[in-house]
């Protein structure tokens, strides 16, 4: 292995000869031992193991006539809202006129909406779950949104363009939060 | 009374069998890495619970960077050349098919297609390219490209449509990406992210524990 055979061959030296010391050419492989796993543990953790993955979603295809339309129950129906910075708006049923039920939530909070609201409903064909974001929303606040939607398994939802009252309420809400955060 | 003499053994042990198996082992995850390639268009992914790894092959992608800029990319060589002659023969865009067809991916309208690829292959900079035009939803070109995607995968299987986004790209750029989609009757996509655990507690990770498998 690491050694090397140092006996001379069994060749013997003259009784004038000075015996030369014996060398162990033995090396202590620890270090490198270490080395080569420090490497290792250091390559394992730099990678990104993550391959990318990939959300599928199939849009309804457009319906022309109002009738062709899906209905909803409404007390299965929660409206979804997403806002400016990572804001998140929700209302149940039907939007009210003076916007009473109108709620304000966060990314964190809507899980909870969510379950307390599908468990609230009685059958579950009836959930549904409206997404409606606006136009000041991220990507990414759609994908956590859609994600959520996997999460908590809501077979039934539907991305739908918002509404200009809608925007209205958001972006008041919006500026509301923004003048709080100041 | 006489003890039973232990053989003194000696406590230094052979490393270097160790230090083969760490080298190999190292050499094994240095060789199996793959690089990512240096993307000229920066973006970062959201993260999703989706657990389908995003197909590479065969597939149609539109990328959003955080400006809400659009880019198409596809890998099939073949279709991008019928589309560039398409483009050449309905448009007369006076374009090289053949840069077209060696180009990684588009970003910029019909009239600046030419100039687009006539820049060599290193400035084609996501920052700097204009991206197609697709905010106007009069105008929207995506919707043009796609159903030429369309058309030359025509009697083939439709390719995967893949939509790539920034997390800082704005919902418009999406819902227009997503319109395009839509008037070519594209009612099936996916969205590229990056993987990310299933929080504890949930439907899903109930789902997930009692073996019941997921529709994707």
């Amino acid at each position: 292995m690491a050694e090397m055979d140092t006996s001379g061959g069994g060749h013997k030296k003259g009784p004038g000869v000075k015996k030369s010391k014996k060398l162990s050419t033995r090396v202590d492989l620890t270090p490198m031992v270490d080395l080569g796993f420090l490497l290792i543990t250091f390559f394992i953790f730099t990678t990104t193991m993550s391959q990318a993955t990939a959300m599928k979603l199939i849009l309804p295809k457009d319906a022309d006539k109002p009738e062709d339309q899906n209905k909803a129950k409404q007390s299965g129906v929660i409206t979804i809202l997403l806002g400016k910075d990572n804001h998140v708006f929700y209302y149940e049923g039907e939007l009210d006129n003076s916007a009473s039920n109108f709620k304000s939530s966060t990314f964190h909070d809507i899980r909870e909406v969510l379950i307390n609201k599908k468990n609230s409903v009685k059958e579950l064909k009836d959930f549904v779950v409206i997404l409606k974001p606006s136009e000041y929303c991220t990507y990414r606040n759609l994908v956590d949104i859609l994600d959520e939607m996997t999460i908590n398994v809501c077979t039934r939802y539907a991305l739908v363009d918002i509404t200009d009252i809608e925007t209205q309420l958001v972006k008041r809400s919006d500026d509301m939060a923004a003048a709080q955060g100041n | 009374m006489g003890r039973a003499k232990l053989p003194r053994k000696s406590t230094s042990i052979d490393m270097t069998a160790m230090c083969d198996v760490a080298f190999l082992l190292l050499s094994f995850f240095i060789l199996t890495t793959k690089f990512k390639p240096s993307e000229a268009i920066a973006v970062t992914i959201p993260k999703s619970v989706a657990a389908k790894v995003a197909p590479n092959k065969d597939y149609v992608q539109v990328i959003i960077d955080k400006d809400g800029k659009v880019f198409l990319e596809m890998d099939d060589e073949s279709m991008k050349e019928i589309i560039g002659n398409a483009l050449n023969n309905t448009k007369s865009l006076g374009i090289d098919v053949k840069a077209f067809k060696k180009s990684l991916f588009f970003g910029a309208s019909f009239a600046g297609m030419k100039s687009f690829l006539a820049l060599p292959e290193d400035q084609r900079k996501g920052n700097l390219l204009p991206g197609i035009p697709v905010q106007d939803t009069a105008h929207n070109e995506l919707t043009e490209w796609m159903s030429q995607v369309l058309s030359a995968y025509q009697g083939k299987t439709r390719p995967f449509f893949l939509v790539k986004g920034d997390n800082l790209a704005k919902f418009p750029a999406f819902k227009a990406v997503v319109t395009a989609f839509k008037k070519n009757d594209i009612l099936k996509f996916q969205m590229v992210t990056a993987p990310e655990g299933v929080p504890v507690g949930t439907d899903l990770w109930k789902k997930a524990q009692s073996g019941e498998k997921r529709e994707e």
